[in-house]
């Protein structure tokens, strides 16, 4: 508890995360967030522009190579925001690697997840994986909340490891309506243009 | 009177003038309320709000003593430059020069305050700032709008971190028996830059007709000037005794103070809205960003403490 105080808090003196409710508003709905990805610093900023009740039950997908490490990175991201592990490696992984997500999502636990897989350098998203697809495919009582996260690609770029101070706000936009029928790619384009139509 | 007794009647009469504020906010709201309430009495109020917030929180800095007093600024001045940067467009290859005047250049300005070194304070970011950002830069290897870049880096630092830290740089000054009581100086730069603000708002609204500079700052009138800054001035020298000026002085001063702290008001104007926006932020309710607060200071500051280091230093 304390841990994710401090966390929110440097966050907040660091980059703001300012959330911007444009689509949607804050419930208690079951959701699946899916955002941009520039920075290491995008999950919880992501995490924290949510109200302290939806953060409890929010959370955040990690990579498992990156922050589940035995030391400062996965102390943070297990005590301080609750992550999810996914494992992004194909030949390490023994069962289906959406199953840890599935099961969030039956417990009524939303998610947080960036569909690219990996940062991106530039402000706008590269394409999306695949897994957001399938997990929207399994979930229909989920809702798709496109967010995007602005000026984070400057703050903290792929390669650096200190943040530089700047205002970044959250932009949450409408949910994404689900097409009956619709296949893989053309859900994929979707809702990655949901997200960059909110840049 | 010692600077423990001046400090408390000036929060005294800063507090008094809050509540006749507040009280003026509440009737006005009442007083629209019927007509389905006015966005710029809610403004009013809103600020009149954040400034019971800011008084009081620079009356318990200013309590703790000169070093809270310093790191109150450099605090400021990091929130002004997280401003500045948000709104200019830096690219990847800005990353290293932005480490380096968040992490290094900025605390170091303000350690060489806390520590009284003037000679290094007076050129530290003009001189080795000025000249390291720029091969910083190059690191990158990225040369496209490589000037506009940087200069728009300098720049930001010069209005954010150096011309703010001359405010608590007046710590420094040495006016023959009045050292002890430098805190004072810091408090009459702010009441004077802010009063006049507020004052040029009153006016403005009340009686405002001819624009100064309609483009730049729309706010802006002659009438809001005039009467604001003739408002700010007689305040100013009816603080004399906080100061060690005499009263003809101290109205001199807030002059100086006055039309130092417009020019900068006008001259950042230009600067935000060449940058696209309306407000620098929106730290602070009904005022905009920090830089909307400070950027008055940012110009009064520097001219101040050198015009009485001029005059008032042996």
């Amino acid at each position: 508890m304390l841990l994710s105080a401090c966390l929110t808090g440097l966050i907040r003196v660091l980059v703001g995360a300012t959330p911007r409710w444009v689509g949607c508003r804050p419930t208690p709905a079951l959701r699946i967030y899916f955002a941009n990805h520039t920075s290491h610093m995008d999950t919880l900023a992501l995490w924290c522009a949510l109200p302290a009740a939806l953060r409890a039950r929010t959370r955040p997908v990690a990579a498992r190579d990156y922050w589940a490490g035995g030391g400062v990175r996965g102390y943070i991201a297990t005590r301080g925001f609750n992550a999810l592990f996914v494992e992004r490696h194909a030949d390490k992984r023994a069962e289906d690697p959406l199953a840890p997500l599935d099961d969030a999502l039956a417990r009524g636990e939303s998610l947080i997840i960036f569909p690219e897989g990996t940062r991106s350098a530039q402000a706008l998203p590269n394409p999306f994986k695949s897994g957001l697809y399938w997990l929207a495919s399994r979930h229909p009582e989920a809702e798709l909340i496109p967010v995007y996260l602005e000026n984070l690609y400057r703050s903290m770029p792929k390669g650096t490891f200190l943040p530089v101070p700047l205002t970044c706000s959250v932009r949450f936009g409408t949910p994404l309506a689900r097409v009956a029928d619709e296949d893989k790619t053309a859900f994929l384009v979707r809702a990655r243009q949901a997200v960059v139509d909110l840049a | 009177m010692t600077l423990e007794q001046k400090f408390l009647w000036l929060m005294g009469g800063i507090g008094a003038l809050l509540v006749v504020a507040s009280l003026i906010g509440w009737i006005l709201h009442l007083r629209a309320a019927p007509r389905g309430g006015s966005a710029t009495i809610d403004n009013l109020n809103a600020r009149i709000r954040a400034w019971w917030v800011m008084v009081a929180v620079i009356a318990l800095t200013f309590r703790l003593g000169r070093t809270a007093a310093i790191v109150l600024f450099g605090i400021a001045s990091a929130f002004a430059l997280r401003e500045f940067v948000t709104l200019t467009p830096t690219k990847r290859g800005d990353y290293l020069p932005l480490v380096l005047s968040f992490y290094v250049l900025l605390p170091v300005q303000y350690w060489l305050i806390a520590d009284g070194w003037y000679n290094l304070f007076a050129i530290f970011l003009p001189v080795y700032g000025f000249l390291l950002l720029p091969v910083l830069a190059t690191v990158s290897g990225d040369t496209d709008d490589f000037l506009a870049r940087v200069t728009k880096l300098q720049w930001g630092l010069m209005i954010t971190v150096y011309c703010i830290s001359y405010a608590p740089a007046l710590l420094l000054v040495q006016v023959p028996g009045f050292v002890e009581q430098n805190l004072l100086l810091l408090v009459f730069l702010l009441v004077v830059v802010q009063l006049s603000d507020v004052m040029q708002y009153v006016w403005g609204k009340l009686t405002g007709k001819h624009k100064i500079a309609p483009h730049v700052s729309p706010s802006k009138t002659v009438e809001g000037f005039v009467g604001g800054g003739a408002s700010a001035v007689a305040i100013g020298a009816g603080l004399w005794w906080i100061t060690p000026f005499t009263p003809l002085q101290a109205a001199a001063m807030a002059a100086v103070i006055v039309v130092a702290g417009f020019l900068g008001g006008l001259a950042l104007s230009a600067v935000k809205r060449s940058l696209g926006a309306k407000d620098w932020g929106q730290m602070i309710e009904g005022h905009g960003g920090m830089l909307d607060r400070l950027d008055s200071v940012s110009f009064a500051a520097p001219v101040f403490f050198h015009v009485i280091r001029y005059f008032f230093e042996p």
